[in-house]
């Protein structure tokens, strides 16, 4: 294979048709190029999605209140169904295999949030302490909401770095007193988190928002993580809770618009059966596409064959075997194949790392081709080599040297 | 060397058949100087092609070198083209991307020399020849006879017992075939096996024994040796 001679012969005949053997690489690195083009897209896509889902716990599930629009028991339908902190602490003691549970309040009305003169509108959020991975939130400075500070009802605040940002500009913050609708609150930590509009709040505990703001019982919605449960599982929990709940709150059990869950472990599974289909479609366009590439070097080799009858037959009348002539015309095939293949990978990786940096998507980022696709390419490309050379091959071996080296 | 007995080959081409040697009968010894003549469609290609291993036969035997010829796998024949026979042709058949070096050189090549050693046989064959000034030239840029004389050189550099030659002078002008007859016969002096296939008298009366083909047999032979020398 790395013999000298065998790869002299070959670039001689490469040489002597130069155009034909540029047309032929041509639609290999064409095809080549797609697939890489197509195959990153699909990545940026996947990644811009997976950034989204990355905002908030992956496995997270989220239960809201909701509206009943079916009679149950007597029970007129519009009947909206309220959250309190038994609804939490029921949660709490029957849910099996759940972390991370929070309640969430928000504080409607004003939002007014100052420090000194400065001020802004923010969202104010009164959680649990569960909401820090449930919002998969970036702990820069001090700490989150801990449960003390629900136990005790303190008068404390996370604030995110926005929020720092328009009040405290590059003043330090921690132990700093803000203003929330003019009761101080003390700021004990600053966060980030990916999404933007989650980065426009503050957060605190949710029993102190009940007795500072909102007055009673009431929260908004609960969250909760569970753990590494499959889809299956995770829909077994979202069943439970769905008959848990219409029995403690009357409602129909096929009610869908009495309670609604958000099960994001199904949806991010459901994205991610998404995008493998995506993946293997981009694949079966590519491989089409290089199968088109393949009969045409599969063509052009046969004309070679046939053009270089004479000299075959030469050869075999000096002494060549079959297998020599077999491996002459199937190196020139991956030959040609590798290399105008790599040509395509690299033009289409290269296209790719000069685009994506330009594109500012939110669900399309980092568009690549990653290792692993390359080495697959490549060998995509000897293995289509081979079998694009493969009935040249045969055919060349085959020629008779009496035929061949008959003078016509 | 060679020995034949009871040779049948035809050529089924459709619904005909065409019986071209029909039960043919030779034997050549080590260091004879042979040519074969007779008109088209005596069988003479044929019979230089089934000798040369480049085609099978029917019935019959051939042996060369002692060895029975038949049944052979392509590598085998590969083999024995490669190691016991040497080829010139009427078109010289050289590779046309190949310099005059290379060209000798190649049947080496098959032989699994390495190139150094070989490309330097190949110029000590072309010096013979008295082509070494040539050896970098592509064919296209020698004449007729050097263009014979380098294929003479490749069939020799593999040391064969026998050189099988088809109209070897049929492209070259009448000084320049009297030049590589005289050639074959230096070749011959050492001990190798010369066939010549041709049509030309003349070229035929300067081997030491012609074989007449007339329909797939020998119709006559007569030795010219003593013609020549005596």
């Amino acid at each position: 294979m790395f013999d000298i001679d065998k790869w002299q012969e070959i670039f001689a005949t490469i040489r002597k048709n130069k155009l034909r053997t540029f047309l032929t690489g041509f639609s290999v690195a064409w095809g080549i190029f797609m697939l890489i083009i197509l195959l990153g897209s699909g990545r940026g896509l996947e990644n811009g999605v997976r950034i989204q889902f990355e905002r908030d716990a992956t496995n997270s599930i989220w239960i809201y209140r909701g509206q009943t629009s079916m009679p149950y028991k007597g029970l007129k339908p519009g009947r909206r169904i309220q959250f309190t902190n038994e609804d939490y602490d029921y949660s709490k003691r029957e849910i099996k295999n759940i972390e991370n549970l929070s309640a969430r309040l928000s504080v409607f009305r004003q939002r007014n949030i100052s420090y000194k003169s400065e001020y802004g509108n923010y969202d104010i959020v009164a959680v649990h302490p569960g909401t820090k991975v449930l919002e998969n939130v970036e702990i820069i400075e001090g700490r989150f909401i801990n449960d003390i500070d629900v136990k005790a009802s303190r008068k404390v605040v996370a604030i995110s770095t926005d929020v720092k940002k328009a009040l405290f500009k590059e003043e330090d913050f921690l132990g700093k007193y803000i203003k929330i609708n003019n009761i101080p609150f003390k700021v004990i930590g600053l966060y980030e988190d990916s999404s933007e509009r989650d980065n426009q709040r503050v957060y605190i505990s949710v029993s102190t928002a009940q007795k500072v703001f909102t007055g009673g019982n009431e929260i908004h919605n609960l969250a909760f993580t569970t753990g590494d449960a499959t889809m299956e599982e995770s829909m077994k929990i979202e069943n439970d809770i769905r008959s848990k709940y219409s029995i403690r709150h009357k409602f129909d059990k096929s009610d869908q618009r009495a309670l609604f869950i958000n099960n994001n472990v199904e949806e991010y599974e459901k994205f991610q059966n998404l995008f493998s289909g995506i993946r293997l479609f981009v694949w079966i366009i590519g491989i089409g596409t290089i199968i088109a590439g393949i009969v045409g070097v599969s063509n052009i080799m046969l004309i070679v064959v046939k053009e270089r009858t004479k000299e075959i037959g030469i050869r075999k009348a000096i002494g060549a075997t079959p297998g020599s002539i077999i491996g002459l015309v199937l190196l020139e095939s991956i030959l040609i194949t590798a290399f105008a293949g790599y040509v395509g990978l690299v033009l289409g990786v290269g296209l790719l790392e000069l685009i994506s940096p330009h594109i500012q998507s939110e669900f399309f980022t980092n568009p690549e081709a990653d290792f692993r696709i390359a080495v697959s390419a490549t060998i995509l490309l000897i293995v289509s080599g081979a079998i694009a050379g493969f009935v040249p091959a045969r055919k060349a071996a085959s020629i008779k040297p009496i035929e061949a080296l008959r003078d016509e | 060397m060679i020995e034949l007995k009871r040779l049948h080959k035809s050529y089924i081409t459709g619904n005909n058949k065409l019986h071209v040697l029909k039960g043919l009968d030779l034997t050549i010894e080590q260091g004879e100087l042979v040519s074969i003549m007779g008109s088209s469609g005596s069988g003479k290609s044929t019979l230089l092609n089934i000798l040369g291993i480049l085609d099978s036969y029917d019935q019959g035997s051939y042996k060369l070198n002692g060895t029975l010829m038949s049944n052979l796998t392509e590598k085998k024949a590969a083999h024995y083209r490669n190691n016991l026979l040497g080829f010139v042709f009427q078109s010289f058949n050289l590779i046309s991307f190949k310099n005059a070096v290379e060209n000798v050189a190649l049947p080496l090549y098959y032989q699994g020399v390495s190139r150094k050693k070989r490309n330097k046989i190949a110029l000590d064959y072309l010096d013979k020849m008295g082509l070494k000034d040539w050896a970098e030239h592509m064919p296209s840029e020698l004449s007729g006879g050097q263009k014979q004389r380098v294929a003479i050189a490749r069939a020799m550099i593999s040391k064969p017992k026998v050189i099988l030659a088809d109209e070897p002078t049929g492209a070259l002008d009448s000084a320049t075939s009297i030049e590589v007859m005289e050639l074959f016969r230096e070749i011959n002096k050492d001990g190798i096996t010369m066939i010549i296939v041709t049509h030309e008298q003349d070229i035929s009366e300067k081997t030491d024994r012609i074989i007449h083909l007339k329909d797939g047999i020998i119709e006559f032979e007569h030795n010219t040796k003593k013609l020549v020398y005596v």
